[in-house]
């Protein structure tokens, strides 16, 4: 059986390079390498807050067993508690009423702190965009740093979407000048 | 048996209710005013010759000129059902007496009816809203119901809580009183659990009052993941309503949508090729092993075996994988159309069900050297949350949960479709009730399961694996009703048609809502510690309860 699969052609998958272009500014050489040190500590443990709604939250929980296991990168240390946790991954629909928790537990973080929007539903609202009660997008929430698209996204762009945050805070400075701002809620 | 057009039953029921009317379509549909629901109900439930004491599925109605309710109501001993519908078509007061003390389950699914339609159901012990927050504006699923964003905007105030909830009580001179009743008093002491839990699966809220470390009361707050479902199906073609089902249960996602696809089919009497019938099947029962497979990681996670997660999920992808090839997804598979399935099944589907079939048993066995012979385990789910039969009824807990209590409740041998009626396979019943029985009836439909496949493998007929259906599909004008078994229990789709090409009213009946209905009276009593075994024996999804 031949079934013919559209996809993008490799060669056209570009990954953004614009992120590390910021460092390539250049900083001063003992902040920067102190920096450099800090960054690969923190991206490489990076823990999310076990926050899952709906069904982008079980292929969430499928990442975290043993076939894709995303504690080879450091992210298996699920916390139950916001205020131990680096990132919310934003699995599944946000509605109106869970609206205001969502809120909450984000300001409970501790900065700096990290969103991933999971699934079409978190980016926009996704097939229930039109419904009475779903939110379109969480990032009319709260701020988000990296969407992954999908319904559900599969276990491969979930790591993806992981080791693209690494890069983002891979790049971070904490001593030798600022190009992270302090994030605001729009 | 007995017959529900039999002229007996119809003068019984016009002594109770004088003014009923009855309409013999497919399914038998008794109409009554509001005046008389109550008594007819009653006596429904509770005469020799009908004992409907399964409440299936309640669906708040608008048919614009009036405002009602139609219930579907099963005989568990009879092996009947019947519809009984009422309206009032008061649309700024609606009131209709409450059934909840005849069925328990009409609990919670009045409180779902007021929340969308604004029914006030009198001689209910509890109307607050379910689903949305307190202070939504307007019903919505009323149809003239007012969708403007900026009477509901998403509010990012938190939800006051409130601990009292209004009683309405029927008076003399056809008027009605409210009352207030306190949920919890002043003194008691709440803790929350959830929305954001780990134990609860999902986003579900619990309030609950101890004493101590003894549970007095739950009180279960729900649309924390309500999505509207219901609502978005009466603007969207029949089609277009199917992809919605696999998300509901999306750990049922092919049998939810197996309910969609033969409710309709049944509705325009398509003829569906035994090949069909076969695949869906197959499919059906991949869907409950890697469904169980979850349910045991799951528990066994929330119980403190942190290693039996990573077994379960070891075991679920190779149920996955199977699927992949064939439909092309992991969890939400839009396998099922109108007519048929979407395309063929991949040419290694069967050889990597035999093998399946053959790796399993002995995974299960270690499971059983794991986790269910563990003492720590048994003396956590032995004895706990015992549910009566009577009660699995009166609330409606199906599947393995209901099984577990004793109720013979499996769709699959009750009402067969597919190609169930063609293979054997023994239904898990046990009588203890307890989470312990809810926890060995799954591990046994496991088995069972495989079984199932193994009969299946090798007899798939040769065929179409669609029939053509017209590119525009309307429905006959009626009702329409279907039913599952799903993982988690009985899974309904009611369907409401005028003819059009979209729904005019779609209902899913959902297997979960029952399940955390009976939290409240299977925790009462113990500590809160067993909540968390309780709610993992009982394996709602909560994107089901909420839809
Ligand atoms: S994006 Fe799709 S899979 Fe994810 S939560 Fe939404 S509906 Fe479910």
């Amino acid at each position: 059986m031949d079934v013919k699969i559209k996809s993008m052609k490799y060669d056209d998958f570009k990954d953004n390079e614009a992120l590390e272009q910021l460092r390539a500014a250049g900083t001063n050489i003992i902040m920067g390498s102190l920096d450099k040190l800090i960054d690969w500590g923190r991206s490489n443990s990076l823990w999310p807050l076990t926050f899952a709604t709906s069904c982008c939250g079980i292929e969430y929980m499928a990442v975290g067993a043993a076939r894709y296991d995303f504690s080879r990168f450091g992210f298996e240390v699920t916390r139950a508690s916001p205020r131990q946790a680096d990132f919310i991954m934003v699995a599944g629909t946000i509605v109106h009423k869970m609206a205001p928790v969502l809120k909450r537990l984000y300001d409970q973080m501790a900065e700096p702190k990290y969103v991933i929007a999971m699934g079409a539903c978190a980016i926009s609202g996704g097939p229930f965009k039109d419904s009475y009660h779903v939110v379109k997008g969480v990032d009319t929430i709260i701020p988000v740093d990296v969407y992954m698209p999908g319904c559900p996204p599969r276990p491969e762009a979930l790591l993806y979407a992981l080791m693209q945050l690494q890069r983002k805070v891979k790049v971070e400075k904490f001593f030798g000048g600022v190009n992270r701002k302090e994030k605001r809620t729009k | 048996m007995i017959n529900i057009n039999d002229k007996c039953i119809k003068d019984k029921i016009l002594s109770v209710a004088p003014d009923a009317a009855f309409d013999e379509a497919a399914i038998f549909t008794v109409t009554v005013p509001a005046e008389q629901y109550h008594r007819l109900a009653h006596c429904l439930r509770y005469d020799a010759d009908m004992r409907f004491d399964y409440l299936l599925c309640m669906t708040g109605m608008d048919w614009g000129d009036a405002l009602g309710v139609v219930n579907l109501l099963e005989s568990t001993t009879h092996d009947q059902s019947l519809f009984l519908k009422t309206a009032v078509t008061d649309r700024e007061n609606p009131e209709i007496p409450s059934v909840a003390d005849i069925w328990e389950t009409a609990i919670l699914n009045e409180r779902e009816v007021f929340d969308y339609f604004g029914i006030r159901f009198t001689g209910h012990p509890d109307m607050r809203r379910i689903f949305l927050r307190n202070d939504w504006v307007g019903y919505p699923l009323r149809k003239d119901y007012n969708a403007d964003e900026a009477l509901n905007p998403v509010r990012l105030a938190n939800e006051e809580l409130i601990d009292t909830t209004t009683v309405y009580e029927a008076v003399a001179g056809g008027k009605t009183e409210a009352h207030t009743r306190t949920v919890f008093e002043e003194g008691e002491y709440v803790v929350n659990i959830g929305p954001q839990h780990p134990a609860t699966h999902g986003v579900l809220h619990f309030r609950v009052s101890l004493e101590g470390e003894t549970v007095k009361k739950v009180d279960v707050n729900c649309g924390y993941i309500h999505r509207g479902i219901e609502k978005m199906c009466e603007s969207l073609t029949y089609p277009q309503a199917l992809g919605y089902t696999d998300r509901l249960d999306y750990l049922g996602a092919h049998q939810n949508r197996h309910a969609l696809c033969m409710c309709i089919e049944e509705a325009l009497g398509l003829e569906i090729p035994d090949r069909v019938k076969v695949i869906r099947t197959i499919m059906d029962e991949l869907q409950r092993l890697s469904s169980h497979l979850l349910f045991w990681s799951c528990l066994c996670m929330d119980l403190g075996a942190l290693t039996a997660f990573f077994y379960g999920f070891r075991d679920r992808e190779k149920v996955l994988n199977m699927m992949e090839e064939t439909t092309g997804g992991r969890l939400i598979q839009s396998y099922n159309v109108i007519g048929g399935v979407m395309n063929d099944i991949h040419p290694d589907l069967i050889k990597r069900i035999k093998e399946f079939i053959k790796y399993l048993p002995p995974m299960l066995k270690e499971y059983r050297d794991v986790f269910t012979g563990n003492v720590i385990a048994q003396q956590r789910m032995k004895d706990i949350g015992v549910l009566a039969k009577e009660m699995a009824v009166a609330f409606g807990v199906t599947g393995p949960s209901g099984r577990a209590s004793g109720w013979a409740c499996d769709v699959r041998k009750r009402k067969p479709y597919a190609a169930y009626d063609k293979v054997q396979f023994k239904e898990a019943v046990r009588t203890e009730g307890d989470s312990f029985a809810r926890y060995l009836v799954r591990i046994e439909e496991i088995e069972q399961s495989l079984y199932i496949l193994e009969q299946l493998a090798d007899n798939i007929p040769a065929g179409d694996y669609a029939v053509k259906t017209k590119p525009v599909i309307k429905l006959p004008e009626g009702r329409f009703f279907k039913s599952v078994e799903a993982s988690r229990g009985e899974f309904g789709v009611y369907i409401e048609s005028r003819g059009d090409k979209n729904p005019y009213r779609i209902k899913f009946r959902s297997p979960c809502l029952p399940l955390v209905d009976v939290v409240d009276t299977l925790a009462r009593g113990g500590k809160i510690a067993d909540l968390i075994a309780i709610g993992g024996t009982l394996d709602y999804v909560v994107p089901d309860i909420d839809r």
